[in-house]
């Protein structure tokens, strides 16, 4: 069975794994109330999108 | 060639995916919006634009056409007298799906799927809800304000009863 020849470093571990990470979302600002929200999407937080697709948001929450 | 346009299967055998695709169709018919996931709406989409192509065809063989797909006549009466003259002029595209937040279970990404023109419905609608909601909220607060003076009262009489007890037999209560 082949097996490694060397040892494999912590480095060298480190070293790969140097490029995994997450990236932040790109978000856009709502037009009604200014808070940042997913693009293409209703604002979860005025319930928005586009002037006037309302969603039922809890206001006395 | 049409290849890759197989649409969606949605994880479910041909009986059970167009079962729940006229449930869909026929919600959406009725109730002008629905909530879903973004691909599910997705996949009604062209079903709910051919009934509403049925429906302004408006002739008899469009009609039973549509009858058996839609799962209630009330669908189908609802799709030819009000829900296709609204379109009239307008040549498909008739419905609106806006992606709207995350199901908490399972992440999935939703959205509503509704009929153009349907914001008067809709704004109707979502104050019934809201006049319901507010005739609960006063039933609920009157009842707990109820339940409260009852459980004074019994207090009160407890209190009372037992004051009788402890003086007739003080071994028991201790």
């Amino acid at each position: 069975m082949p097996n490694p020849k060397r040892r494999h470093s912590q480095k060298r571990t480190a070293t790969r794994r140097a490029h995994d990470f997450l990236s932040k979302h790109s978000l856009s600002e709502c037009p009604n109330c200014h808070e940042r929200k997913m693009p293409h999407r209703a604002c979860p937080k005025c319930g928005t999108y586009k002037g006037r697709e309302v969603l039922e948001v809890d206001d006395k929450s | 060639m049409r290849h890759r346009v197989a649409g969606y299967k949605l994880g479910r055998t041909t009986s059970h995916r167009r079962a729940m695709l006229r449930n869909m169709v026929t919600s959406i018919i009725m109730e002008e919006r629905i909530e879903t996931t973004v691909i599910k709406a997705k996949a009604v989409r062209p079903s709910v634009e051919k009934m509403i192509t049925l429906g302004k065809k408006g002739d008899l063989a469009a009609r039973r056409q549509a009858a058996a797909y839609l799962m209630t006549g009330e669908a189908v009466t609802k799709l030819f007298d009000s829900v296709a003259p609204r379109f009239g002029d307008r040549e498909g595209g008739y419905t609106r799906i806006v992606r709207t937040a995350w199901r908490k279970g399972d992440g999935a990404e939703k959205a509503f799927i509704e009929l153009l023109g349907s914001e008067q419905v809709l704004d109707e609608k979502r104050q019934k809800r809201a006049e319901i909601r507010a005739k609960r909220a006063e039933e609920n607060r009157k009842a707990m304000e109820h339940a409260d003076q009852e459980a004074q009262a019994q207090k009160d009489m407890a209190a009372n009863e037992s004051e009788g007890k402890t003086d007739s037999n003080e071994n028991d209560s201790r």
